[in-house]
């Protein structure tokens, strides 16, 4: 709860307000919290409103934020539907599987899933299981990477230019090479997961590998000289050192590495979403641009807002976590 | 075989950008089983370095350390060091910071129980019971530097090396943690090595007091015996003459024989630029109290 609250420090004076604290203080300091944004915003929406009406394209008119409004409750509709659908189709299967067993007691009944297209709200999800599957693997790889070269400043000399090469390349040159390795490896007659998100969130690990090991390599460097000291006399053991010196000392740095490669994994993603055609919002936003109806474009700026919103999202979810983890909870994060 | 401390010729020279820097040369002394000495010298001269080749932190370029008939180089807990700066991990409790400590030198010899008294008992000793759960940035500079002795103390070293660990306290906290001090010292018979700066300090606690020459290239200018008697008492002590005698003996070492000169001329790269001026003045000494000031 105290976290939630300081994430939103106008709740905390409503709060306030609503105890009889300071009222005519706080007030003002609500308007100043919430006020000010919701203004910025406001003058935002102005802005694009007269700027889209000014905007046409081969597709009609570029999307205000009325068309964006429409298109967002067209795609909650559609999605609605598409279950209602799957809901009945599976309703009607077991009914006819019920039916053959009650005639025939040594029938198996088969189960046949769905398969209606995609709605938006699965696109989602398709998207954030690859995202964080990739950045997940990648942290697993640039945590421990990023510890050990910290702790060597010879292993530091020795990878860096590698890092430094690797670091600025983007994920469409990635891609293809992936997609080829992945056609090549991953064969198996029945896959658990399909080529395409495999291939999407290999190309995402390999992108948003660098800032994390960076970073945690840098904070391990950095560690004081007199906890060294400290870990030398007590004669600590490689891994007791790893675990009770170096690992909490360089954990700001390392989420600071960990916040920049979710950030750059999502931005990654949508592109090795679209030419890798995992079925997730890069996709999504592909196939709209591709079918080009009067539609598409609003369809696309709600997948832009979409896509904003959840990199935010994602960014505050693991800024509480690194609050939560920190052992220094005065130092200020954002 | 007589259980000893031995620094044989030990000299050091450090790789600097600017060429390599000469901070020591041939300094040779004989510590004996339960013996208290102090290393006094002014800022800069090396006794931090003496005290890290004696710890095992910094490897002498020639000459060596010497402990109970072995060869010293590396650090290991049977030498615990009280560093300048107390050194605890911020993130761990004072009770956690003696545990690590604990945990590491009585592996297997103690049990879970024996080792959660033994570290209450050593933050005891320097009255943190109090506050033993409470973490670094939560106690004052005095009670950091407390736990760091505790953590030192902890270890059952042979031989307790504490660099300048009253430095950065007050005048009645330090009062109080000398007369721990040495009450701990007398019991469990550790041989000590302290630094300090205040003079004071040296002839009150000390068996001996060792003082060095300025650097570069330093080394042990005298050696004064201090025959008093123990237990001492520091406000008796203040009308002794001999105690008085002794304090004069390593002022007039300081200040005639080792005469600072201006830093700004001295080639010598200072490794601390933030020190404190040297104490010339005895401070006050009251009796001892027990000042729990707070950081804010
Ligand atoms: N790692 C190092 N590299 C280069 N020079 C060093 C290094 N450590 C110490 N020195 C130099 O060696 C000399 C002695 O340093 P040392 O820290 O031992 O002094 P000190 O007597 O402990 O001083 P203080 O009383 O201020 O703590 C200084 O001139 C310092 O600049
Ligand atoms: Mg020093």
């Amino acid at each position: 709860m105290t976290i939630a609250l300081s994430n939103m420090p106008w709740l905390e004076t409503v709060v306030k307000i609503a105890k009889g604290e300071n009222v005519g203080q706080n007030i003002q300091i609500i308007l100043k919290t919430l006020g000010l944004p919701l203004a910025g915003i406001l003058v935002f929406l102005m802005i694009w409103h007269a700027a889209a009406s000014n905007i046409n394209t081969s597709l009609g008119q570029f999307p205000g934020p009325a068309d964006v409004v429409t298109q967002s409750k067209n795609l909650m509709n559609e999605h609605v539907t598409e279950r209602e659908k799957a809901e009945a189709f599976y309703e009607r299967q077991e009914k006819r599987n019920a039916d053959r067993v009650a005639k025939d007691p040594d029938y198996v009944p088969k189960i046949r899933p769905y398969t209606g297209k995609p709605t938006y709200v699965d696109q989602i999800g398709t998207s954030l299981v690859t995202v964080l599957s990739g950045f997940f693997l990648a942290s697993l790889i640039a945590v421990p990477l990023g510890i050990v070269i910290g702790l060597s400043s010879n292993l530091y000399s020795a990878f860096n230019p590698i890092i430094q090469i690797f670091k600025p390349v983007s994920p469409l040159a990635w891609l293809p090479l992936v997609t080829m390795v992945v056609s090549a490896l991953y064969v198996t007659d029945d896959p658990m997961v399909p080529k395409s998100f495999v291939t999407s969130m290999i190309t995402v690990m390999l992108c948003c590998l660098w800032p994390t090991v960076i970073n945690t390599a840098v904070g391990v460097a950095s560690i004081s000289q007199d906890l060294k000291n400290v870990s030398q006399v007590l004669r600590l053991s490689y891994m007791t050192h790893v675990i009770k010196i170096v690992l909490p000392s360089s954990v700001p740095m390392m989420f600071t590495g960990l916040r920049l490669s979710l950030s750059i994994a999502w931005m990654v993603l949508i592109a090795a979403e679209m030419l890798a055609q995992n079925p997730g919002l890069g996709k999504f936003v592909w196939d709209e641009f591709q079918n080009g109806s009067s539609d598409s474009l609003g369809r696309i700026m709600v997948a832009v807002i979409t896509i904003g919103l959840i990199g935010f999202l994602l960014d505050r979810i693991m800024l509480m976590i690194q609050r939560y983890v920190s052992w220094d909870k005065s130092a200020t994060l954002r | 075989m007589n259980k000893m401390l031995e620094i044989t010729g030990a000299g050091i020279e450090f790789n600097t950008p600017k060429g390599s820097f000469r901070a020591l040369r041939d300094v040779n002394l004989k510590i004996q089983q339960g013996e208290f000495v102090s290393l006094i010298g002014h800022s800069g001269c090396g006794k931090s370095t003496v005290l890290n080749i004696v710890a095992g932190l910094l490897q002498a370029t020639e000459g060596g350390v010497v402990l109970n008939g072995k060869e010293v180089n590396e650090p290991g807990p049977e030498r615990a060091v009280v560093f300048q700066n107390h050194s605890l991990l911020p993130w761990l409790s004072a009770y956690e910071n003696v545990e690590l400590a604990v945990k590491q030198v009585f592996k297997g010899k103690k049990s879970k129980a024996e080792m959660k008294e033994w570290i209450e008992h050593n933050l005891g000793l320097v009255h943190m019971t109090h506050a033993m759960h409470k973490r670094p940035d939560e106690i004052s500079g005095g009670m950091k530097q407390r736990v760091g002795i505790a953590r030192a103390l902890a270890m059952e070293p042979y031989v307790l090396l504490m660099d300048e660990p009253f430095g950065a306290l007050d005048a009645l906290t330090r009062a109080h943690l000398q007369d721990s001090l040495m009450e701990i010292q007398k019991d469990l018979n550790n041989t000590v090595i302290m630094i300090t700066h205040d003079v004071d300090e040296a002839v009150l606690l000390s068996d001996r007091i060792v003082m060095m020459t300025n650097g570069p290239a330093a080394t042990i200018g005298e050696i004064l015996d201090v025959n008093l008697e123990r237990p001492r008492n520091r406000l008796e002590l203040a009308d002794d003459p001999a105690y008085n005698h002794y304090r004069a003996a390593v002022l007039s070492f300081l200040y005639e024989k080792q005469k600072k000169v201006d830093s700004t001329t001295s080639s010598a790269p200072q490794a601390n630029a933030t020190k404190k001026p040297e104490p010339v003045a005895a401070p006050a000494i009251e009796p001892a109290q027990e000042p729990e000031k707070k950081i804010a």
